[in-house]
C-alpha cells in the first residue's frame, strides 16, 4: 500500500480516479432525475396509445448486458460505423464523456423504473384535492405529488449512484485512457500492483458505504422546495404545449442517449451473419469454442448463485421485514445487507479475492460463485423484504391462531403471497449475475464468464474482429432475453395478489 | 351564487363497456343541501367528480353559476372538495394543509393567516394546528378536510362520502355539524352517499341513483311517501312487497294478491288484469290479534320477533305463505309473541302499486 503514498504519480492518479468516480456518479444520478422524472410521468400519466410500447422499451437496456451496452455505445459515438459517420470524424472519443454517456444509458431505466413503480403506487387523490383546491397541475405535482414520492426518488437517485460508481465492465471499453475508480483498479490488477489496488478498492468501500448511510439517515430529512408557490409561472408551464414539449424532448433524451445507442451493437451482428461469421460461431471455429464455453459458464453460475441466494436470502427477507431482531438491529441488518450494492463491485471482487484466496482448496468457479452471490445478494433481499411488509400482519396472526407453527405460516402465507416478488427477484439475480464484470475479473484467473471474454476480446488480448466482437454481443443479449422471457412468462402463470 | 345545472351527461368507462353515468339532468339551487344517493357503482361519484372537473363527461354539459365549465380544469372552478379519506396531504401539518389553498392563489400572507385561523377555530381545530394528519383521528380528519376545503372561499362545496370512514357515533354527530355549517355559511353542498339515513337526515333535496341512471328527485318526505319506482320505494325506508293482479278498478283499485287474496288501494292508475308489485311500509300495518274482518285485512301467525329498543318487528307468515315485516312502537300498544294468529291491515291510501318489472322483482330490488 505504501507504494501509493512513495509515488506522487501514482498518488495523483488513484487521487483523481475517486474523484472522478464520484463526480460522475454525483452527476449522471442527478441527470437521470431530472430526465427520468418527467419520462416516468408520462409514461404513467400520458394518455397516447403508444405509452405501452416506450414503457416496454424503456425496458429494453435492463435486458442488454452492460459490457455488451459498453460496447455498443463505443460503436454509435465513436467509431465510423455510428453516428461519427455524419460528422466526418469520430464524434467522443473514449473518455470522460463516453463515461458519463455509458453510465446514463445504463442508469436511466433504473430511475425510470423505480418512479414508474412510486407513480403507480401513489394515491392519486392527493393531487385532486391539491386541484380542487386551486393549484395549477405543475404546482399539485411539485408541492404535493413529488414531495410524498420523494422515497423513491431518493431510492432511485441511489441506486443510480451505486450503478455508476460500480460498473467496470462496460466503462473498461468506453474509458480509453481516463481512470476511474473501477478502471484504476482494473489496470492495477492487470499490472500486478496489489498495493494501489487495495488501497482505492479500500477508500472506494468506505466512502460509499459513508455516502449511502447518509442517504439513508439525511435523505428522510430533506425538505422539499414546496412552501413557495409562483402561480402564474406554473400556470403558464402546466399548459398543454409545455407539458407537450416536456414530453417531446423526454422521448427525444431516451431515443437518441438511451435506446438508439444501447441497441446500435446489432448492426455488426447482421452484417456478421452475411460474412460467414455466424457459420463461424455455430460451428466454433477459432475464438468461438472459448465463447461457447464461457457463455455456457455464465448461466452455469448465474443459477448456482440464483438458488443459493434464494436459500440463503429468504430467511434474511423475513428478519428484515418483521424486524424479529428489534427495529435498531434490523436497521444495521438493512444497512448491511445494502453494502454490495454500493459498492464498486470490482473493489469487492478485489477484496473477496484477496480473502478468499487464503483457502487454496476453493476452485476458481468457487470464487466467481462466492463474489456474485455477495453481489447479487442485496438486490433479492430488498425484493423480498418489501415484499414481505407488505403482507398485512393480521393474515399471519389470524394464521397462527388458526394453530398454525412459524414455519407454517411462512410456508402457507408468506411464500404464496410474496411469489411474484420471489421469481421477480430471482430474475434480477440471474441478470445481475450473467452481467456482472467487475468482481468477476477481480477474483478470475483462468476462468473466463461471456462479459470477461468479451473485455478481453475488445481490449485486443485474444485478437477478434469486430463482427465478431458484434455478434458475440448480440448472441449475450438474444440469450438473456430468452432467459427472462422464458422466467417473465413463468411468472406471468403465478397470479399477483 | 352556486347553481349546478347538468344537462344530459353521460360517462363510459373500460373503452365505453362500462356505463357509469347514464344520460343524468338535474339542477341544484344555490344554497341548497343537495345529496346523490345510490348503492356502490351507481354512478354518484363519477358525477360528482365531473361536477368537480376531476373527470371529463363524455357527453353533455356541466354548469355552474351559469357557465358551461366542461373545459374548465379543477383548479378554475372555485370549488370546495371533501374527499373520502380525506386526502390530507401527508408530508404538511395541519395548519399548511389549511392554508394551501390560499397559498396556490397566491393571496396576501396577512389574509393566509386570517383564514387559516378562522378556519380551524370553526371546526376547533386551531390548537391542532402543528399536528400531522396521522396524529388525528378520523373524526378530526375530516373537520380538516372540511376546513381546508372551505378555507378557498368557495360557495360549493362537494362531499364523496364524507363520514363514510368514521365510527357511528361521530357520523351522526358530524352530519348535523355539517349540516348547520353548510347553512350558517350559506354554501351550495353536493353530498355522495350510500346511507340512505345519512341522506334523508342532511339533505333538502335528494337524487336516488342506479346503474348510472337517475330515477328520482326529491325531498326527503317526497322520496318516502311518494316513490316512483320500486328501486327508490325499497332503498328509501323500509318496505313490503307481495305480488298480484288488477282485479277491478272502480273509485278504488282491487288487488288479488296469492291465494286469492283481495286488498284494495287508493291508486287507480293501473288496468285490469295488469301484474302488479304492491308495497306496503312496515310501520303502516295495524296488527290485532285473532281474526278479525276489516277492511285490508290479511291473516296470519307471527313466526319471529326482534326487541330493537324504540320498536318491536314481527315477521308474519300470511295464510297464503306470503311473509311481510310490521314494525310497532315498542311502548305503544299490545305485544304479540311467536305463534299468534294474528289480522294485519293497512290502510288504502297506504299501499303503493307498481307495475311487475319485465326483469323480476329481485332483480329490479338488488343493490349490488
Amino acid at each position: 500500500m505504501g507504494q501509493v503514498f512513495e509515488d506522487s504519480g501514482l498518488t495523483s492518479r488513484a487521487v483523481s480516479a475517486i474523484s472522478a468516480s464520484f463526480l460522475i456518479a454525483i452527476f449522471v444520478s442527478l441527470v437521470d432525475i431530472v430526465t427520468g422524472l418527467p419520462m416516468a410521468w408520462f409514461i404513467v400519466r400520458g394518455r397516447t396509445r403508444w405509452l405501452g410500447i416506450i414503457d416496454t422499451l424503456a425496458d429494453i437496456p435492463f435486458i442488454v448486458p452492460t459490457v455488451t451496452l459498453g460496447y455498443s455505445l463505443l460503436l454509435f459515438w465513436n467509431k465510423p460505423e455510428g453516428i461519427s459517420s455524419l460528422f466526418g470524424n469520430s464524434l467522443i472519443s473514449p473518455g470522460w464523456l463516453l463515461i458519463i454517456l455509458l453510465h446514463f444509458t445504463f442508469s436511466y431505466p433504473v430511475v425510470v423504473r423505480v418512479i414508474v413503480g412510486a407513480l403507480q403506487d401513489y394515491k392519486y387523490v392527493y393531487e385532486e384535492a391539491s386541484r380542487t383546491l386551486g393549484a395549477a397541475s405543475l404546482t399539485a405535482a411539485r408541492t404535493v405529488t413529488l414531495s410524498i414520492l420523494k422515497p423513491s426518488i431518493i431510492a432511485s437517485f441511489v441506486l443510480a449512484f451505486a450503478r455508476s460508481l460500480s460498473e467496470t465492465g462496460a466503462t473498461v471499453f468506453v474509458a480509453g485512457t481516463f481512470e476511474n475508480g473501477p478502471i484504476f483498479i482494473k489496470n492495477a490488477i492487470d499490472n500486478g500492483q496489489e498495493g494501489p489496488m487495495v488501497l482505492v478498492s479500500l477508500i472506494l468501500i468506505l466512502v460509499s458505504a459513508t455516502i449511502f448511510v447518509a442517504i439513508r439517515a439525511l435523505g428522510p430529512k430533506l425538505k422539499m422546495p414546496v412552501k413557495r408557490i409562483w402561480p402564474s409561472t406554473e400556470r403558464v408551464l402546466s399548459h398543454i404545449g409545455a407539458v407537450t414539449i416536456r414530453n417531446s424532448v423526454s422521448i427525444v433524451i431516451f431515443l437518441f442517449l438511451v435506446l438508439i445507442p444501447s441497441l446500435f451493437v446489432a448492426f455488426p451482428a447482421i452484417n456478421a451473419i452475411t460474412s460467414g461469421t455466424l457459420s463461424d460461431a455455430l460451428g466454433s471455429v477459432g475464438v468461438w469454442s472459448g465463447y461457447w464455453q464461457s457463455l455456457g459458464l455464465s448461466y452455469l453460475v448465474a443459477a448456482i448463485v440464483t438458488l443459493l441466494n434464494v436459500i440463503v436470502g429468504l430467511p434474511m427477507a423475513v428478519l428484515i421485514a418483521r424486524k424479529r431482531m428489534g427495529k435498531v438491529l434490523a436497521a444495521i441488518l438493512d444497512t448491511f445487507v445494502n453494502v454490495p450494492l454500493i459498492v464498486p463491485s470490482i473493489a469487492l471482487g478485489a477484496s473477496m479475492g484477496i480473502f478468499w484466496k487464503n483457502f487454496a482448496f476453493i476452485p476458481e468457479i468457487g470464487l466467481i460463485i462466492f463474489a456474485h452471490l455477495s453481489i447479487t445478494y442485496p438486490y433479492f433481499v430488498r425484493a423480498m423484504a418489501a415484499a414481505i411488509e407488505r403482507i398485512d400482519m393480521d393474515l399471519e396472526d389470524a394464521s397462527r391462531i388458526l394453530g398454525a407453527k412459524p414455519f407454517t405460516v411462512f410456508k402457507t402465507i408468506i411464500l404464496p403471497l410474496t411469489k411474484y416478488s420471489l421469481f421477480a427477484g430471482a430474475i434480477m439475480m440471474f441478470a445481475r449475475s450473467v452481467d456482472e464484470t467487475g468482481a468477476t475479473l477481480a477474483v478470475v484467473t483462468t476462468l473466463k464468464t461471456a462479459p470477461v471474454l468479451l473485455v478481453d476480446w475488445v481490449k485486443g488480448k485474444v485478437s477478434a474482429t469486430p463482427l465478431e466482437i458484434g455478434l458475440g454481443c448480440a448472441f449475450l443479449i438474444i440469450f438473456s432475453f430468452v432467459v427472462l422471457l422464458v422466467l417473465r412468462l413463468f411468472v406471468r402463470g403465478r397470479g399477483r395478489y | 351564487m352556486p347553481e349546478v345545472k347538468v344537462v344530459n351527461v353521460s360517462k363510459k368507462f373500460g373503452g365505453g363497456k362500462i356505463v357509469a353515468v347514464d344520460n343524468v339532468s338535474l339542477q341544484i339551487y344555490d344554497k341548497e343541501y343537495f345529496s346523490f344517493l345510490g348503492p356502490s357503482g351507481c354512478g354518484k361519484t363519477t358525477l360528482l367528480r365531473m361536477i368537480a372537473g376531476l373527470l371529463q363527461p363524455d357527453e353533455g354539459e356541466i354548469y355552474i353559476d351559469g357557465k358551461l365549465v366542461n373545459n374548465v380544469p379543477p383548479e378554475d372552478r372555485d370549488i370546495g372538495f371533501v374527499f373520502q379519506t380525506y386526502a390530507l396531504f401527508p408530508h404538511m401539518d395541519v395548519w399548511d394543509n389549511v392554508t394551501y389553498g390560499p397559498r396556490v392563489k397566491a393571496w396576501n400572507e396577512e389574509k393566509n393567516e386570517r383564514i387559516g385561523r378562522e378556519m380551524l377555530e370553526m371546526v376547533r381545530l386551531y390548537e391542532r394546528a402543528d399536528a400531522f394528519p396521522n396524529e388525528l383521528s378520523g373524526g378530526m380528519m375530516q373537520r380538516v378536510a372540511l376546513s381546508r376545503a372551505l378555507a378557498t372561499g368557495s360557495k360549493l362545496l362537494l362531499l364523496d362520502e364524507p363520514l363514510g370512514a368514521l365510527d357511528a357515533k361521530i357520523r351522526l354527530e358530524l352530519r348535523n355539524e355539517l349540516r348547520r355549517l353548510v347553512k350558517d355559511l350559506e354554501l351550495t353542498a353536493i353530498h355522495v352517499t350510500h346511507d340512505q339515513s345519512e341522506a334523508m337526515a342532511i339533505s333538502d333535496r335528494i337524487a336516488v341513483m342506479r346503474k348510472g341512471k337517475m330515477l328520482q328527485v326529491g325531498t326527503p318526505q317526497e322520496l318516502y311517501m311518494n316513490p316512483q319506482h320500486l328501486f327508490v320505494a325499497n332503498f328509501i325506508g323500509e318496505s313490503n312487497f307481495l305480488e298480484g293482479h288488477i282485479e277491478k278498478v272502480e273509485k278504488e283499485t282491487t288487488i288479488e294478491l296469492r291465494g286469492e287474496k283481495f286488498v284494495n288501494v287508493s291508486d287507480t292508475t293501473k288496468k285490469r288484469g295488469e301484474r302488479i308489485v304492491l308495497m306496503v311500509r312496515p310501520e303502516t300495518f295495524a296488527m290485532e290479534k285473532g281474526k278479525k274482518r276489516k277492511m285490508n285485512s290479511l291473516y296470519g301467525h307471527v313466526d319471529r320477533l326482534r326487541f330493537e329498543g324504540t320498536h318491536i318487528r314481527y315477521g308474519i307468515r300470511l295464510e297464503n305463505e306470503d311473509h311481510v315485516e310490521i314494525s310497532r312502537p315498542t311502548l305503544v300498544g299490545e305485544w304479540f309473541n311467536v305463534d299468534d294468529e294474528v289480522t294485519v291491515s293497512f290502510p288504502p291510501d297506504k299501499g303503493y302499486v307498481f307495475t311487475y318489472p319485465s326483469k323480476g322483482l329481485m332483480e329490479e330490488l338488488a343493490v349490488e
